[in-house]
Order: structure tokens, then C-alpha cells, then sequence
């Protein structure tokens, strides 16, 4: 369990300094894959590094399984540490180890005898599909391999919480693919709590389920993916959902309807239940109203479907006021826009 | 074909001397030089542990002994090189001011080759909870490991470089052959033979610290 509460931090250079944290927020509980995602500057960076120290807070309460940090000495802090894996953007591996030495590094730290780094490592080695590659160096393999190297590494000491920096910015599509995948396999397998911190969208939607967005060092927006996604409040959010949800109509559409003049728009979302159900047939239906769709899409986002549709109703006013609020009831969020 | 008036022996003498010089300093050199740059790098703003106390003493007394040419420290420390080996004069007393000659440059070089180390690799360190001591055990030094190497390598060159001077305090060794007999008494060929043995000596450790740099970097 990871909480943070009412978290500031400033970097004082010189005279100036700058608030890189201004009074930030969030709980994260066991089994949770907490996804903090904002653009570079947001102070992303800053929040996970509040998790482990590696950033003392300037005011507020960093609190992790329970027990605020700042009540530990530097010596109980290093034991707390070492429940706490971490794994990086570019890798940070040793190159002058082997993948079985990096790996073994956290355990040899606490001085495991050989038999049991052994016994762990192998464990781990396999847990991560890189059994063949124990003799391996890090020069000789590749982003995703390194970074499940990492991942190995951070979970040898059976950490209760595993922080990921920007653990997949580096790698391609695909490897990102599997590199989250392995990460949802150890939210699945142990008791962990993960906090990552991303600029892609692609990655919360993929494995998170709670979700905290960023901005000039305070979160604008957190909650259930679902529920953030569904209906992004924040200008910020709405950015980061497009770049995995397309909810624009195609300029196409839009020539049209400019040629045939202003009607009424109405943005439809749809989440869960209302999305499986029929509720456009049964606005159709029951009320007087000519239904146009200019734009419909589906996205999958943690096993519930979210729909986006752009609609176009003609007929009487009063009529297409009922029919909003018919939508409203079936669970839909309605929302009328003058342009698209 | 050109007349001299030293011996095969005198040579092999020579050599033997500036051998000693070089290896004892370089120990001792390495012993005092190697903590030092630790330290420099560990106790500077930022460092694993920060102590401005030990980097605003350290840093400028490093500075001030590597501003002297070894000429002027060779001779200027005589009171300090009978202090501690009871003469001022020999091979043995030449081994002194080397030893506080290449100490600070050592540290300087080592404090360089830990520096080029991933910084990333400490914040890891740190996120393991590994202690200062650990982060320099096992992280800095093995990650430093190849540029160390090459650091030694020039410590060593620079060193067979200092002993030519050595003579001045009558430590002899090659330099001293070539400065005594090559320059002093116009003997050509002890002025090639020595300037051959120093060229081979230099080119040799050279290429061994490269080859071993190269093998330590895996490449």
C-alpha cells in the first residue's frame, strides 16, 4: 500500500526553485496497478522517487504499507528499501555483470548464501523467460530483455511494492507489449503493489486500473480507469484519452454537415451495461426523432467496453429534449455540442 | 661504429632502478591515490555521502600538490623524504616524493573514471538500500573497472616519466643513465639505447592497459 498525503517538493537552485510537487495526493492499494501519467515536467518523476526516498517530500506524508517514511533512521530506511523494487527507463543495469550477478545483486546486498541466490535467481531467471541468458552481459541483449533483467532484479528481494519509471518509453510496440504483459502477470501472481509512471496512454489502458493525472506538479484528475477515460473532465485528460480513443468525426462528415446547415449534436457515451443494450432502437422507437450517427467507436479498457458516438437528431425540439433525457435514463452520458 | 663507456651491466642496473621506483610508487601511489579519489567522488555536493568538509579539504590540497612539477617537489620535500626513509639520497629516497607526486594524480584519475559512471546505476544502488559502502563495492568500482585499468596505465607512464628525474637526488634509473652519460657526456649511444628502452617500456604498458580495457569492456 503506497499513500501519499498533501506531498510538496522544492527544488531550491540558487535563489530560485522551483515546486516540482504542489500538494499532491493518492492511495494505491495492494493488488493495484496505479498509472500516473502526464507530459515531461508534470512531476512524474519527482512522485515515484517520493516512494522509495530517493526524494525526501519538502511538506506532507509519504506512507508506505502504513508506516510514514520520515519516522525511519537511514539504516531502518535501507531495510524498507529493499521491500520496495524499482525498475527504469533505460534499464540502469551493471554492465560489467552478468544477467544471473544483476539479478543476484539485491540478495547479495543482504547476504543470502550462495545456495539460496542461487535457487531465487534461477527462479526468477524462469519467471521472466530469460533461463538461457544467465551468462549473458547486458550489451548483448536487447531493450525488452533488459528490461525484464530489471524486472527480475527488482523483484528479487520479493518486494511488496515494484515502482516503474517510464519502464517501457524505451522499448518498441511490441516489446512494450510484453514487457506490460509480464507486469500483469506479477500483479496477478503476487501480492504487490504496483505505481507506474508513464506519458502513454497505451500502457494505463493496457494493465492499470486506477489512474492519476499530472499537470505542473498537481494531479488534475484520479480515480478508476474506467471512470477517468469515461468521462475525462480535464482538458489534459481528454488529450491523453484521444490519443487512445478516437472521438473526432472525420472532416469528411464535417463537410457535410456544414453544407447542410446547423442541426443538433449530441456526444454519446456509453460504459459497461448501456453498452451492450439497445438503446438507440429504443429511441428510435419511442420517440419522433430522426436518428443520424456520424460517429461511433469502441474501445476495451480493463475487460468493459466504452462507447463513443456522435449523433444527430431532427425533428421538434421538444421531442429531441425528451429523447436526450430517454438516453440519460438508459445510464448514457449525453452531452450537447454545437459543432463537432 | 660509436664509442661509449658504460656497460650491458649499468643498463640492466638502470632499468632495475626505474622498475622499483615505478612499481613501489605505483603501490603506495595506489594506496594512498585510489581511497583519495573515492573519496573525492563519494564526499563531492550530490555524492553518496556528502561531506563538504572532506571535498572543500581534499579538493584544493589535491590541487595544490599537482601544481608543482615534480622537479621542484622532488627537492623541496627533502626534510619529509628524511623524516620517513632517513636519507635524502637513492633510489629509495626518490621513491618518497614520486609516492606524493602520483597519489593526487591518481586520485584525480580515479575520481574521473568513477564519475563516468552511469548515474543511474546509483540511483538503482540506492533503491536496493545498499549501503555507502556497497554502492562503492559493488556497484562503482566494478562498473569503473575498465576505465580504472586505463587510468593505472597512465599513472604508470607518467611515473616512468618522474623517475628521469630521479637522478637529481641520485636515484638513477634509465633517465638518469641518459641524462649523466647520454647528455652530460656526449655519449650518442647511451642517448639512443635509453630513449629506446623508455619508448618500448611506454608502448608496451600502453597497449597491455588497452588490451586489458578492451577485455574488461567486453568488447
Amino acid at each position: 500500500m503506497i499513500e501519499l498525503v498533501d506531498v510538496y517538493k522544492t527544488y531550491k537552485r540558487g535563489e530560485s526553485s522551483i515546486e516540482a510537487l504542489r500538494g499532491v495526493s493518492l492511495r494505491a492499494e495492494k493488488g493495484d496497478i496505479f498509472g500516473v501519467i502526464g507530459y515531461s515536467g508534470a512531476g512524474k518523476s519527482t512522485l515515484i522517487r517520493l516512494v522509495n526516498y530517493l526524494e525526501k517530500p519538502t511538506k506532507g506524508q509519504v506512507i508506505v504499507e502504513g508506516q510514514p517514511l520520515d519516522q525511519y533512521s537511514v539504516h531502518e530506511l535501507r531495510n524498507v528499501k529493499k521491500k520496495i523494487g524499482m525498475i527504469f527507463q533505460h534499464f540502469n543495469l551493471l554492465e560489467s555483470k552478468t544477467v544471473y550477478d544483476n539479478i543476484a545483486i539485491p540478495l547479495v546486498l543482504v547476504k543470502k548464501s550462495k545456495s539460496e541466490i542461487r535457487q531465487r535467481v534461477t527462479e526468477l531467471l524462469d519467471f521472466v523467460g530469460l533461463s538461457d541468458k544467465a551468462g549473458s552481459y547486458p550489451k548483448e541483449l536487447s531493450g525488452g530483455q533488459k528490461q525484464r533483467v530489471g524486472i527480475a532484479r527488482a523483484l528479487a528481494g520479493n518486494p511488496t511494492i515494484l515502482l516503474c519509471d517510464e519502464a517501457t518509453s524505451a522499448l518498441d510496440p511490441q516489446t512494450t507489449q510484453s514487457i506490460l504483459a509480464l507486469l500483469k502477470r506479477i500483479s496477478e501472481t503476487y501480492p504487490i503493489t504496483i505505481l507506474m509512471i508513464t506519458h502513454e496512454m497505451a500502457v494505463i489502458q493496457q494493465i492499470c486500473n486506477k489512474v492519476a493525472v499530472m499537470e505542473d506538479g498537481i494531479i488534475i484528475e484520479q480515480g478508476n480507469v474506467l471512470d477517468v477515460f469515461g468521462s475525462p473532465r480535464h482538458e489534459t485528460t481528454r488529450n491523453f484519452v484521444r490519443t487512445v480513443i478516437r472521438n473526432t468525426v472525420p472532416s469528411s462528415v464535417i463537410q457535410t454537415l456544414k453544407a447542410e446547415g446547423q442541426r443538433r449534436l449530441f456526444k454519446l457515451e456509453f460504459i459497461g451495461q448501456s453498452a451492450s443494450e439497445p438503446v438507440i432502437n429504443g429511441l428510435i422507437r419511442n420517440y419522433n426523432v430522426q436518428v443520424n450517427i456520424l460517429f461511433a467507436n469502441m474501445t476495451e479498457i480493463q475487460a468493459t467496453t466504452l462507447g463513443n458516438m456522435i449523433i444527430q437528431l431532427q425533428g421538434e425540439d421538444r421531442v429531441i429534449d425528451q429523447a436526450a433525457r430517454f438516453l440519460q435514463d438508459q445510464g448514457v452520458y449525453i452531452e450537447e455540442v454545437d459543432s463537432v | 661504429m660509436m664509442d661509449t663507456t658504460i656497460t650491458a651491466d649499468q643498463i640492466i642496473k638502470a632499468l632495475q632502478e626505474t622498475l622499483t621506483m615505478v612499481g613501489v610508487s605505483l603501490l603506495f601511489g595506489s594506496l594512498l591515490g585510489v581511497p583519495l579519489g573515492i573519496l573525492l567522488v563519494v564526499g563531492r555536493p550530490g555524492g553518496v555521502i556528502e561531506s563538504k568538509l572532506v571535498y572543500s579539504i581534499l579538493n584544493p590540497v589535491i590541487n595544490i600538490v599537482r601544481s608543482l612539477p615534480f622537479i621542484i617537489l622532488l627537492v623541496a620535500i627533502i626534510p619529509f623524504t628524511r623524516f620517513v626513509v632517513q636519507t635524502s639520497i637513492g633510489t629509495t629516497a626518490a621513491i618518497v616524493p614520486l609516492v606524493i607526486y602520483i597519489a593526487p594524480y591518481i586520485a584525480r584519475l580515479v575520481e574521473n573514471s568513477l564519475l563516468e559512471v552511469n548515474p543511474g546505476i546509483l540511483e538503482a544502488a540506492e533503491s536496493m538500500g545498499a549501503t555507502p559502502f556497497q554502492v562503492i563495492w559493488h556497484f562503482l568500482l566494478p562498473e569503473a573497472f575498465a576505465s580504472l585499468i586505463l587510468t593505472f596505465t597512465t599513472a604508470t607512464i607518467t611515473l616512468i616519466g618522474a623517475t628521469a628525474m630521479a637522478g637529481t637526488v641520485g636515484g638513477g634509473g634509465i633517465g638518469d643513465l641518459a641524462i649523466t652519460y647520454g647528455y652530460q657526456r656526449f655519449d650518442t649511444f647511451v642517448m639512443i639505447v635509453t630513449v629506446l628502452i623508455l619508448l618500448v617500456l611506454v608502448q608496451g604498458i600502453q597497449s597491455i592497459g588497452n588490451r586489458m580495457g578492451r577485455k574488461a569492456r567486453r568488447e
